[in-house]
This record gives C-alpha cells, structure tokens and sequence, in this order.
C-alpha cells in the first residue's frame, strides 16, 4: 500500500468550505466587504485540494484507489454502531471534482450576479454550505452520512432557492421544494431501516457485502425506497413538480443546484447503491421506467414553455430522466449515466450561466417572445451558449455526444420488450431535446428583436415592444462561461477516446462486457443524429426563420398541456392535496366527535349514569376519565387474554 | 418487638436532601423574609440547590462507579447508575428550567400576583397594583423536583407512591398560577389535579393487588415473587398494569393522554416547560426501572399491551399535533408523540435500551426546555399596543425569523431536533431508540416510529416555514420581550446542547451506556 498523504486529507474538502460558512454566517456585517471573496477562494481551495488527491490516485494502481478513511465512532448504539467515515474512491472523486470545480466557478460568476445585492455576502455563506453538504454527500461510507449530506444540501438549497425571501412567490416555490424533497426523504429512511431489520448495519461496506445473500422481497422494497428517495431529490416523475418553481431563486443557485450538483444526487444514490440493485431486478426496472417517463415529461415540458428559466430546468429534468433510466439499466449503464451526469454538469450548468447572462442584460427579462437577435449585443453569452446548444443536441464532437450517444445505445441493449421500449424513447428524447433548445437558442439570440434599442422608433409597428439596452456581462461572468464552454466542447470526447472514463470508474462499477444493441451501432448513431437534426430544423423554421409573436398563441391541446406542465400541479393537487386535507380535515372531525362522542358514549356506558349527565353538561374531565377508564380496563382484558 | 431504626447512609442521600432541605429553607424565607428581598433570596437558593445537588449527584456516580450500588434506607431506596443518570437528567432539565421560571421577562415573572384570588376580582388587581409576587413557586418547584429525584430512585412500591405524590401536588398547585388567562390556567390545574388523583386511584389499587399477591411491597421480593405465579396470574397481571397505568398516565401514553393538551396549554408557560422535560423524565426512569428488574418474567404478557400502547401514542400524538393551532398545544401533542418514542426503547428490553431512553430523554428535555423558553418571550399587543399574555396562536409567529432571527435560528434548531434532522441531538436519540428497538426486535414497531416522525416532521416544518418565509399578519401582530437574562442563557446553553449532542454524542453515550444496572 502506498503512502497518501492528500487521500487522507480528503476530510478538508469539506471541513474548508463549512469553515468559511461559519465564518460568514458568524462574523455577520463585518465580513461584508471581502466576504464573498472568502467564499470564493474556500471553493477553490477544495477544489485544488480535490485536484491533488485525483493526481495522487491516478498514480496508485487500480486496485488501491479505494480509501475508507475513519473519522469518528459517531453513534455508538449497541451492536448498531454507526461510524462517520469518508469513502474515497474514483466515483465520489468524480463528484468532488465536478462539485467543488464548477462550484468554484459559479461562485467567481455569483461575485458579479450578485453585486447589486446587499446580501451577497450571506449568499456566498449558503453556497458554502451548499458545496460542503454535498460534498459530505458524495464523499459518506455511510447511508447514515450520506443522509446527513442528503438533508443538508435539502436546507441549504432551501435557503439559496428562498433566498429572495422578500417576495411571495418564492417563498412559496421555497417551501414546495422542501415539502417534495422531504416526501423523498421519507423514502430515504424508511430504506436505511430496511436494512437495519435485515442486515443490521448501514455503512455501505457491511450492506454490499450482506446484499447477496439478503432475500430478494427486502432488497427490493430497500431499492424502491432508494429509487423514491432519488425521485425526490433530482426531480424525477411523480415528485417531479418542484424543479421548474426552484427556478424561482438566484440564477447562480439555479447552474449549481438544479443543474450540475444536487440534483443529480439521485442518480449517485442509484450507481452508489448498484449492489443493493443488483440483488432486486424490478426496482431497477421501476428505476428504468421512471427515467424513461420523466426524459418525456420533461422533453414535452420543455417545448412549450415561454420562460428561459423553466425551459431549461425542464430539460434537466429531461436529461437526468437519461441518467436514471441508465442507471435503471444496470452494470452495463452505469459509467454512462455518471458520465453524461459530468457532461451535463458542464454544459447545463454553462448555458444557466448564460441565460443568467441574458437576463443582466435584459434586465431581469425570462420571458424568451421578449428577446431575439441578441447574439449582435451579447457575443461572448451567444458563442458559450451556442457550445453548451451544441452539445446537449449531441452533435459529434461536442461533449453531449459522447455521453448521450452511449445511453441511446445501451438502451437498445437487452432481450425481451425492454430495448424496443427504452431504446425508442430515449431516441425519441433526443429528438424532442434538440427541437426544444434549438427554439431556446433561435429565440434568445435568432430572429428578429421583440425589444428596441429606444422610445423613438421610426418604425410604427414596434411601438408596443419594451425598451432595452441588452449588453455583454461583466468578465467576472463570461470567463467561467468562458471554461464551462470548453468543458461543453472537450470534455465528453477527451474522456470518451478510449474508454477512459469507464475504465477510471472500473474498480466502483465494475468491468462490464461489451454488449452488442439490438440495433447495428452506426445505424443507431446515424438515425440519432438525424433525428437531432430534424428536431433542430423544425425549430429554426419555426423560430429563426420566421417571426415569433410576441403574445403565445393559443397552440394545441398539447401545447396548451406542456405549458402547464402537463397538468402536473393540478394532478398532484387531485392525488395529494385535496385528500391530505381531506383527511387533515377528517381526522380533526374524528378528534372533536368521534374521540369525545365515542368517549362520552363509552364512558357512560362504563359509568352507567353518563348518558343522563352528559344532557346536563359537558364536563370534559369526565371525558377524559372516561377515556382512562376505558384505557384501563382494555389494558386489563389485553394483559388477561394473553393468559386465557 | 423491637423496633430497629433504620441505618441512613447520608451522603448517598445528598442530592434529595439537598433539594428537599432547600425547598423547606424556601418555605421559611417565606415566611421570614422581607418581601424587597424575599424574591431574590428564594431565586438564589432554588438555583443553587439544584446546582449543588447536580454536583453531588456527578460525586455519588463516581462514588457508585467504584463501591457499587448500595441500598438506602432500609431499602427503602436505592443507589445505583441508572437511578443517578436519570437523577442528574432531571436535575439538569430542573436547572435550566429554574431559570425560565426565574426571569421577569418583560419586566414581570410568569406567575399571578395572588393565587388565591378569583380571576377579575378587585382583590386580585390590588394585589397587581401593589405588585405582590407569589414567590412560594420556588419551594413548590423544589419539593416536586425532590419527588422526582425519589422517583427513579424508588424500591419499594410505597415509596414509589410517595414520590409520585411528591411531585406531583406541587405541580398541581403550580399549573394554576399563571399571570394571564387565569381561568384556563384555573381550569388546567383543576383538571390535572382530578385526573392525577384518579390515576395515583388506580396505581394504588395495582400496589394492593400486587402486595396481596407477594405478601410485600418492595420491589425484590415482588421480583423474587413473580416467576412462581401459582394461580394467582389474574391478581399479579391486573396489579402490575395498573400500577403501569400510573406510571403511564405520568408520561402521556395513550389513552392516559388526555390531560397532557390541555394542562400544558393552561399552566404557566415557565412550568409547562419544567413539568414537560422533567416530569417525563422521572416517570420514564420509573416505568424502566419497574419493568427491567421487577416483572422482566412477565414481557410475553405485558408486550401486546406496550406495543399497543406504543403505536397509539406515537399516532395519536402526531396526527393531533398536526391540526392544532396554538403552540402550546401542538408541543403538547408534540411531546405526547416523543412519549411513544421512548416507549420504543422501554420496550426494547435489551440494556442499549436502557441506555437509549436516558439519552433521550435528556435530548428531548433540553429541547422542551428552550422550546417553551421562548414561547414565554414571544407576546401579544394589544390595541394600544401593549404588551400582553402569550402570543401562541401559531399565525403569530409568522414573519418572526425576520424581525428576530436569533429566537426563530434557536427555536428552529429545537423544532428539527423534535423532528430528528441529522446533526440535531434529535436524530441521535432517535436512532439510539430505534436501533434499541431493532434489536429486541421491535422492528415493526420501529417502520411505524419512522412513519410517524417522517408525518411529525411535516408540522414542525410548518412551523419553520411560517416563521421565515411568510408574511406577518398586521392585525396578529406580535412582539418579543426583553429577558433579564437567565432565560436567554437557558435557551442557549439548550441551543448548545441540541448541536452538541447532535453532533458528537458520543460521550454522553458511552456515560448512559454505564447506566444500565438495576439494583434491587
């Protein structure tokens, strides 16, 4: 065993940034004037650190890239004992990497976005807390760790997305997020007890180690659990409702949050949990299936929506759809699942960079009938957009294309309905993907101008449109556009060439076999980029070449549905709400007549003279001895059964 | 025959001595003492008292540690780790209650000027205007407390109801002194009162059944007793859940339950929080002690009753506090679920599970304290914008995170420690009794105990979306008062707890986990 001095460092990562947390959070105004900088470089530092421990790993040999290091024996509870360690291997590498270095980016960005705010240096304080949570996430040897990262990036998130806490609505969106996420939460305990009951222990080396020989029935409740606990947290269909309002907070939140980190914590659940999959083929199957269900979702979604924002949250929850029904696939997805999770990183979390870009310009502006033509005004946004564009469409040699070419394709393998289901609709995802961001693209900086440049006009038809003077953002905003652009450009094909990133992820996931699709390769590659180009067509004659009213037009029933989020708020409103309170309202009728009636008429049944009192007055003492009364005498009778 | 007195080791006896000697140099003061300086003299002995017996309780552990338990009082009592660790809980719970009890918050204590005048009469609001204080609360907070140290302490069945009598008057008397809204405050001491009387009926009734059946109240020869079970099952059987039935109507198990909404809502605030923490306390260390080591034969028999009683708890406790609107009664239900928590780890009947209740129980008293700490701070105004009673209707405290974020950050910490968020005291205690409860095999129980606080976590998020992300009503407006100062280092020493323990409990765990040998 080799000697690692950084590996064991590794607990910094997340100690740096908590530290610069506290710092800000404690030091209050004080810290205002270099507050945010504290910030930044606590991002960097973590991510400098996470750099040299990757260097320090790719040095050992494959099989010593794993490290357990211990921290503290944290609940020492009988045999139950849980102990606070940090798993260092190529997978949690990975996140740490993408975390802390976008993370570190998106903070040098939210210096500027955030300038005019004079809470920007509490801002600077949530994102901290966000990086170190979700570093604590990634890097946890445990489900009980994990957990605590789980619910920390949940409050943290919390706090970033309701950070503009003064208005209505985003408290509103703040609190929605939090309700869902906790609906997924629930899921996340109620599988950590699962395994408690069945294998005694929830550290993930005991817990892989007893999946094999556990049954099938509790494995696969535990991978439903996991699988419902992954719903809540990265917006996957039925929790999924929650994402497009989170767009509600700072557009920086929306690029770390909802775009390359968090949200993707679902998907880590799943590959971290492969064994426990392994063992319980139908919840990977239901994993699958809600992937393949939410790229769709999310795709339609994302068609019709007017608001930059939601746009492209709508096509994050699309593309973690890919990521999960990878993931859903088993050994032979995982490394293309956190693959594409790295590429999507980059060029989602670049073009919300880039619509945070275009709202500065436009000030505040999302509505996108509002834009057009702004590549003229905002180059730098318009090329770095166009990077990120280019890629999610998976036009080769951009990063999309490495990653999502490889889950179309290993949706077509397998045997049975599977591959003629999954392997259509993720084709069919890509198709619908490259319509909805080419209209995105075509018109935000296409087309022309739904703004004017000033009140005097000549031209009489543009005396409706608003007044703008879009310009370029700040350097402290485009350069790490700048980087995350050629991310969006390089990085899928430098990692592809080769198998080089499944091969890192090798000793996590294991080596798999090449499997062959049910369809040729090229054929499947050619009729992808077809379809990606036919999707893109469609939205340049609709939106580059001819006019985009600046009113929606009534559109289809479809339209009309996508723009609703396909009724998503209604449903959850007829499944959940309404009979929640229903049954709020029910069991509070039960509380006032059927505890108290049943108690009056029980007790004066057991008092004998109770029916005739209780005619003269309500003395509730009486009730509630009579409740007692009641209570003792069943105890009794329940005690003396057991005996009869 | 001769009668031989009994030999008293003192020094064990110390910490209830202390207490109860105080509480008695209390009732002196009252009547001695000038009245410019009577408040504060009593102030100052109670804290005292209870620091100094926290003290000797830490010198008896050790004491304990390195000699063994011993029996007091011709047995009457025992010494041994599990009664001290519950003892110190109490103690410490006490401590901090005394000090919200203490504090003049906006400029007057919590208690009515005089007890013993009708609400609205002209008598009482002279008393007002003279500005008499009652401070005869201090002896009573005492004389319960040293109930409450006898309490777990207790081997034999009759000093075991001496105790629970101990505690208990005084906090009868207590419930019905608050300032403001006398006649709920009335009503609640009446109402506890009645009910305490007719639970301490049945629990009397079970100490005859179980003394016909054994020829002895103490608890060895009870132990002793119970595995010959000749047939006299049905005497033994319906003894022993009676006296449970005593044991549990002080805790706020279902269906003895009832009393808990109402007279936490009606009682001083400052001793709804004492009586919440430390009552529940006692009662548990009690109900552990009774079934560990003198019925631990009969767990086939008792199981489906504790099971049953355990999951009404925790469902009754958290759907109720889901539709209440006032805060007092939502942590009244609040507690009333904790209730059937700590329940999971009695009825582990394993020594973790031992162990687990007595880090819960201190976790959730530390929390319960600050909780209704801060209730006592929040205030109503009225027309003219004064200051008065509680504000407590839960759309009052809308809006509070932003007007005074250090009181909502600290009554947002209790709020996730009750709901049990990782890195809250909470979480830990929860996992300690769940785990507990795993191994003595309880796991349905524990799927439901986990339901039940994933439901729970839902009001007191609520109750933290309401304070931080909603508007505040204008007409509702409330306001916060200025402590003198001793609530405000309970709160936090509370606050610091609830993290501490969250986050590296592993000391305190490894000192309960000591204390899991029962002395008979």
């Amino acid at each position: 065993m080799q000697d690692t001095p950084l590996t064991n460092l590794a607990w910094l990562l997340i100690a740096i940034p908590l530290a610069s947390a506290a710092v800000l959070l404690v030091g209050g105004r004080r810290t205002n004037a270099w507050g945010h900088w504290l910030g930044v470089v606590a991002a960097a530092a973590a991510a400098l650190l996470g750099i040299g421990i990757l260097i320090e790993m790719l040095g050992l040999p494959e099989a010593e890239r794993i490290h357990d290091l211990h921290l503290f024996s944290w609940i020492p509870a009988g045999d139950l004992s849980v102990d606070a360690g940090l798993l260092v291997d190529p997978l949690s590498m990975t996140f740490v990497l993408l975390i802390t270095f976008v993370g570190a980016l998106i903070h040098v960005y939210s210096v500027a976005y955030m300038e005019h705010d004079e809470n920007r240096r509490r801002f600077f304080a949530y994102l901290n807390l966000f990086v170190a949570a979700m570093l604590v996430l990634v890097l946890a040897d445990s489900y009980a760790l994990l957990f605590v990262g789980w619910e920390g990036v949940g409050l943290a998130s919390y706090l970033l997305i309701g950070f503009w806490n003064q208005r209505t609505e985003y408290a509103v969106a703040a609190k929605k997020a939090f309700v869902m996420n906790r609906v997924g939460d629930m899921g996340m305990l109620i599988a950590m007890m699962l395994m408690f009951a069945s294998i005694g222990a929830v550290d993930f080396e005991t817990v892989f180690a007893a999946a094999e020989g556990t049954n099938e029935g509790i494995l696969t409740a535990t991978g439903l659990m996991l699988v419902l606990a992954a719903c809540g947290k990265s917006a996957q269909f039925p929790l999924q409702a929650w994402l497009g309002d989170a767009m509600a907070g700072p557009t920086p939140v929306s690029a770390l949050i909802h775009a390359a980190t968090m949200v993707t914590a679902g998907v880590y659940l799943i590959v971290r949990s492969a064994p426990v999959f392994e063992g319980a083929p139908t919840a990977q199957l239901v994993a699958a299936i809600i992937g393949a269900i939410t790229l769709l979702f999310g795709a339609i979604v994302g068609c019709a929506k007017d608001d930059i924002k939601k746009t492209l949250a709508a096509s994050t929850m699309s593309q973690i759809g890919y990521m999960v029904l990878a993931a859903g696939l088993g050994p032979i997805g995982y490394a293309f699942a956190i693959f594409h999770l790295v590429t999507h990183g980059f060029f989602k979390a670049g073009m919300f960079l880039g619509a945070g870009s275009v709202m500065h310009g436009m000030g505040d502006e999302v509505n996108m009938r509002r834009f057009g033509a702004l590549r003229r005004s905002m180059q730098i946004t318009w090329i770095t957009f166009g990077a990120g564009w280019l890629a999610i469409l998976g036009i080769p040699p951009f990063s999309g294309f490495w990653s999502k070419d490889k889950i179309i394709e290993a949706a077509f393998v397998g045997e049975g309905w599977q591959p003629w289901v999954f392997g259509p609709i993720a084709l069919l995802g890509a198709g619908i993907t490259a319509f909805y961001m080419s209209r995105l693209f075509f018109m935000t900086f296409h087309g022309k101008a739904r703004w004017k440049e000033s009140e005097d006009s000549a031209n009489e038809s543009d005396k409706d449109l608003p007044v703008q003077h879009p310009h370029e953002s700040p350097l402290l905003m485009t350069v790490p556009m700048i980087v995350l652009a050629v991310g969006s450009v390089a990085l899928g094909g430098l990692l592809a060439i080769g198998d080089t990133f499944t091969h890192w992820l090798e000793p996590v996931t294991g080596h798999v076999e090449h499997h062959d699709p049910v369809i040729a390769i090229p054929v499947l590659i050619g009729a992808t980029i077809a379809i990606v180009l036919a999707g893109a067509f469609i939205a340049w004659r609709q939106y580059a070449a001819s006019a985009v009213p600046v009113t929606p037009p009534e559109g289809s029933v479809l339209t009309r549905a996508a723009r609703v989020d396909l009724y998503q708020d209604a449903v959850n409103e007829a499944v959940f709400a309404t009979p929640g309170a229903r049954v709020t309202e029910v069991l509070t009728e039960a509380d006032t007549t059927v505890v108290d009636g049943a108690a009056r008429g029980l007790g004066s049944g057991a008092v004998g003279l109770g029916t005739w009192w209780g005619r003269l007055q309500t003395g509730f003492v009486r009730s509630y001895a009579s409740i007692m009364v009641v209570g003792v005498v069943l105890a009794v009778v329940v005690v003396l059964a057991t005996r009869v | 025959m001769t009668f031989v007195p009994p030999s008293i080791d003192w020094a064990a006896l110390a910490p209830i001595v202390i207490v109860l000697g105080a509480a008695v140099v209390g009732v002196l003061i009252e009547a001695f003492v000038k009245d410019a300086v009577r408040r504060m003299v009593q102030v100052i002995l109670a804290v005292v008292a209870l620091g100094a017996a926290l003290v000797t309780v830490a010198w008896r552990w050790t004491v304990v540690q390195a000699q063994g338990p011993a029996e007091l009082v011709g047995g009457a009592i025992v010494e041994d780790t599990p009664a001290l660790m519950a003892q110190g809980v109490v103690l410490i719970c006490a401590f901090l209650g005394m000090l919200v009890i203490a504090d003049r918050v906006g400029g007057e204590d919590g208690f009515t000027p005089v007890a013993a005048g009708a609400p609205g009469s002209t008598y009482e609001a002279q008393a007002r205007r003279l500005g008499l204080v009652q401070t005869e609360v201090y002896p009573l907070v005492l004389f319960s407390v040293g109930g409450m140290l006898v309490f777990p302490a207790a081997s034999d069945l009759l000093t075991l109801f001496i105790a629970l009598e101990v505690l208990s008057l005084p906090l009868y008397l207590l419930a019905g002194l608050a300032r403001r809204r006398r006649l709920l405050s009335q009503e609640a001491s009446l109402k506890y009162f009645l009910l305490g009387a007719f639970s301490s009926a049945f629990f009397l009734m079970g100490l005859a059944l179980l003394y016909g059946y054994s020829g002895s109240v103490r608890f060895a020869d009870l132990a002793a007793a119970v595995p010959a079970m000749v047939g006299m099952d049905v005497v033994l059987l319906a003894g022993v859940v009676l006296v449970l039935v005593g044991l549990l109507f002080k805790v706020g198990a279902v269906p003895f339950h009832s009393w808990v909404p109402d007279v936490y809502q009606g009682s001083p605030t400052s001793i709804t929080g004492f009586m919440a923490a430390c009552t529940k306390i006692a009662a548990f260390a009690a109900l552990v002690r009774f079934l560990y080591a003198v019925v631990p034969g009969l767990t086939w028999d008792l199981s489906p009753l504790l099971w049953t009683i355990a999951i009404l708890t925790m469902i009754v406790g958290t759907v109720l506090a889901i539709v209440q609107t006032d805060i007092k009664r939502m942590l009244a239900y609040s507690s009333v679920a904790h209730a059937g928590f700590v329940l999971l780890g009695v009825i582990a009947l394993t020594s973790s599970g031992i162990s687990s209740v007595m880090f819960y129980l201190l976790v959730y008293g530390v929390a319960t304290v600050g909780a209704f700490g801060l209730v006592t701070l929040v205030r109503e105004r009225d027309a003219e914008g004064n200051v008065t009673g509680e504000a407590t209707r839960v759309e009052q405290w809308a809006g509070l995170g932003r007007r005074h974020p250090v009181l909502a950050v600290c009554f947002t910490l209790f709020l996730l420690s009750f709901a049990g968020i990782p890195l809250t005291a909470g979480f830990v205690g929860k996992f300690t009794v769940f785990a507990a409860a795993v191994e003595g095999g309880a796991w349905p129980l524990v799927v439901i105990a986990v339901l039940a606080s994933a439901a729970a976590a839902f009001f007191y998020v609520r109750m933290i979306v309401l304070m931080f992300f909603t508007d505040p009503d204008q007409d509702a407006g409330s306001t916060v008062v200025r402590t003198e100062g001793t609530t405000a280092i309970a709160v936090a020493v509370c606050a610091v707890a609830t993290v501490v323990l969250g986050v590296v409990p592993t000391p305190i765990l490894s000192l309960t986990s000591e204390a899991t040998k029962f002395m008979l």
